[in-house]
């Protein structure tokens, strides 16, 4: 009589959850994006087989047709395919960038915020030194000495993105090592690793989430810009920020060739924008802007 | 408020040491030699020798920190390997083309961002707020870099309205500046609604409304007041943002300032400049946090007691 509906009691927060983001239109809308891309990013080879960085001179910047949808760049390569092989480029680099502010920065935040004293400190200067250069510039800073290339494209966006993980992790693991369950377990001899990865760091998960859905979005955004200054990924591999800056040259009589580009770039960075936004909001109401 | 901005200034120090760190480590960084790479490709033994001696390459690495540290309050960079002239000149000749740039676009961006913020929390939920949200979002998530050509194709190559790029007028600066206000705007718009709303959902809002005072009264006097300083915060937040999309913007409209001359130089493996440019930058995102604190200061006493 009391537990008039008992299979909405055993709900679990994380199907609780996930309701409440199915219900927010704006991140099924980015979730669904983040999804396309992946999808095309699998099956590039079958949706455009051959090489898309193949030149073919004699169509070179078609406007788009029937056979090419969105014309072709300066080399007569089919910009739809470019784009198609890209997205397998972005993803990873999204992906990779977030993997090396993970690594460096989570360990560094929850070491400096658990232990505090001179070891925070020390942390803390480097930390304010890195966020003394606009991220962007970082990047571009370490991309000049490191050189070009994906490899170090990753390294450098990805290093740029440390001090904001080191800060993030740092404000909630000083916030939760205070609090009891992290006290009896240090009471009962656990040791300090375990207490932070196994008690400290499941609590500052949320705000990891949200960040890295986040930081893909600017991951992309820096790499393509790199990319469009020629001192990201070279071509011919197909990266958006690349082929936009060599549509540049051809702006008045082929915008098409800058066009098609950007587009992916803003679609991609909006979805993973709608769905960071989205999980903030469901898993982190406080933060909602 | 005279010790709080001593105060402030000193507490810039650490990170002007870790800046002159991150720059001495970035040249050791270098593969091969670094006064090999100073003095450029076409240097000869004599003059790679002489640089290396002269920069104290040749002494252990605390005094070569030293001497650099001496070389940069100076601010002594050495010379550009491409042009020979001193770095110090060509920053400083391009630096008040950026800081126009820079400040044309945050002027854009608040007087766009701020009202829009406003109207959104004024009117939540509505088509007003969601046409606004919707923009910052798409602010945020548009590449400066294509926007900045895609407002060249539509404003010089089909209206023929604006120059496509480079300086000399004012109409020069109003596709630069609206490119890299985009960039910002939607920051400016969403922190300018989220602190507004919360003010305007504050006792004192209410009191105010009770007291039958005009809406535009209790929204400007009462709750923008209150909601200015997170939105001060995140205009000078955005300021170094804005320097990052600046370095892009230059390049997209052939802007002669700092932003193209790091890109140039870099594509030059030009280090001093390299160098000179990201401690300039360091340096202004510095100042500007700085002025951002003082201002706090100023609108809220209590921080200054604090």
């Amino acid at each position: 009589m009391i537990e008039r509906n008992p299979k909405r009691s055993e709900d679990s927060p994380l199907r609780r959850n996930l309701t409440k983001l199915r219900r927010n239109k704006a991140a099924v809308f980015g979730s669904t994006l983040i999804l396309i891309y992946l999808i095309v990013a699998l099956l590039a080879p079958v949706l455009f087989p051959g090489n898309p960085s193949a030149p073919n001179l004699v169509r070179s910047l078609e406007r788009p047709s029937l056979k090419n949808p969105l014309g072709t760049d300066e080399l007569g390569r089919s910009i739809l395919g470019r784009i198609i092989h890209g997205s397998r480029v972005s993803l990873l680099i999204a992906l990779g960038v977030v993997l090396v502010g993970l690594m460096i920065g989570v360990p560094l935040g929850l070491v400096s915020g658990y232990y505090g004293g001179k070891i925070d400190f020390g942390i803390q200067r480097v930390t304010d030194t890195l966020l003394a250069f606009p991220g962007f510039l970082l990047a571009l800073g370490l991309v000049s000495v490191l050189g070009v290339g994906l490899k170090n494209t990753i390294i450098s966006v990805g290093i740029s993105m440390v001090p904001i993980y080191i800060r993030l992790v740092r404000g909630c693991a000083l916030s939760v090592r205070e609090q009891t369950y992290v006290e009896a377990a240090r009471a009962v001899g656990t040791r300090d690793s375990a207490i932070l990865f196994r008690h400290i760091l499941p609590n500052v998960m949320v705000p990891i989430t949200i960040q890295t859905s986040l930081g893909m979005g600017t991951a992309i955004l820096f790499a393509a810009g790199l990319g469009f200054l020629g001192i990201g990924v070279q071509p011919p591999t197909p990266e958006w920020g690349a082929m936009l800056g060599s549509g540049r040259a051809y702006l008045f009589h082929a915008p098409h060739v800058a066009t098609f580009p950007g587009i992916a770039i803003f679609l991609a960075v909006l979805g993973f924008n709608l769905a960071g936004d989205g999980l903030r909001d469901v898993l982190d109401p406080r933060f909602r802007l | 408020m005279f010790q709080y901005v001593l105060k402030r200034l000193l507490s810039t120090i650490p990170v002007l040491i870790g800046i002159s760190l991150f720059l001495f480590i970035m040249l050791r960084m270098l593969p091969g030699d670094p006064a090999q790479v100073l003095a450029g490709q076409m240097a000869s033994p004599e003059d790679i020798k002489a640089i290396r001696h002269q920069l104290g390459l040749d002494r252990p690495i605390i005094v070569q920190y030293g001497l650099f540290l001496n070389r940069l309050v100076r601010f002594d960079l050495g010379r550009s390997a491409r042009t020979q002239h001193p770095v110090v000149k060509e920053v400083w000749a391009r630096l008040p083309n950026t800081v126009l740039l820079a400040v044309a676009a945050i002027a854009l961006a608040c007087l766009f961002g701020i009202p829009a913020g406003i109207i959104a929390a004024v009117r939540p939920y509505t088509w007003l707020d969601h046409l606004f949200t919707s923009m910052a979002l798409f602010g945020i998530s548009m590449p400066v870099f294509w926007l900045g050509l895609m407002l060249v194709v539509i404003f010089s190559l089909i209206l023929q309205w604006l120059p496509a790029g480079g300086t000399g007028s004012w109409k020069h600066l109003i596709l630069p500046s609206f490119t890299l206000a985009a960039f910002v705007v939607a920051f400016i718009t969403r922190m300018t609604r989220a602190s507004m709303m919360e003010a305007l959902s504050q006792d004192y809002t209410t009191t105010a409304r009770s007291k039958g005072l005009k809406e535009e009264v209790v929204i400007i006097k009462h709750a923008l007041k209150n909601a200015l300083i997170p939105i001060i915060t995140v205009v000078g937040l955005q300021f170094g943002l804005l320097l990052g999309g600046a370095v892009l913007t230059e390049t997209v409209f052939a802007w002669p300032g700092m932003g193209r001359l790091i890109v140039d130089s870099i594509l030059a493996r030009d280090y001093p400049v390299i160098q000179g440019t990201i401690l300039i930058f360091g340096l202004l995102y510095i100042l500007v946090n700085l002025i951002v604190d003082v201002l706090y200061a100023y609108i809220d006493p209590r921080i200054r007691y604090d």
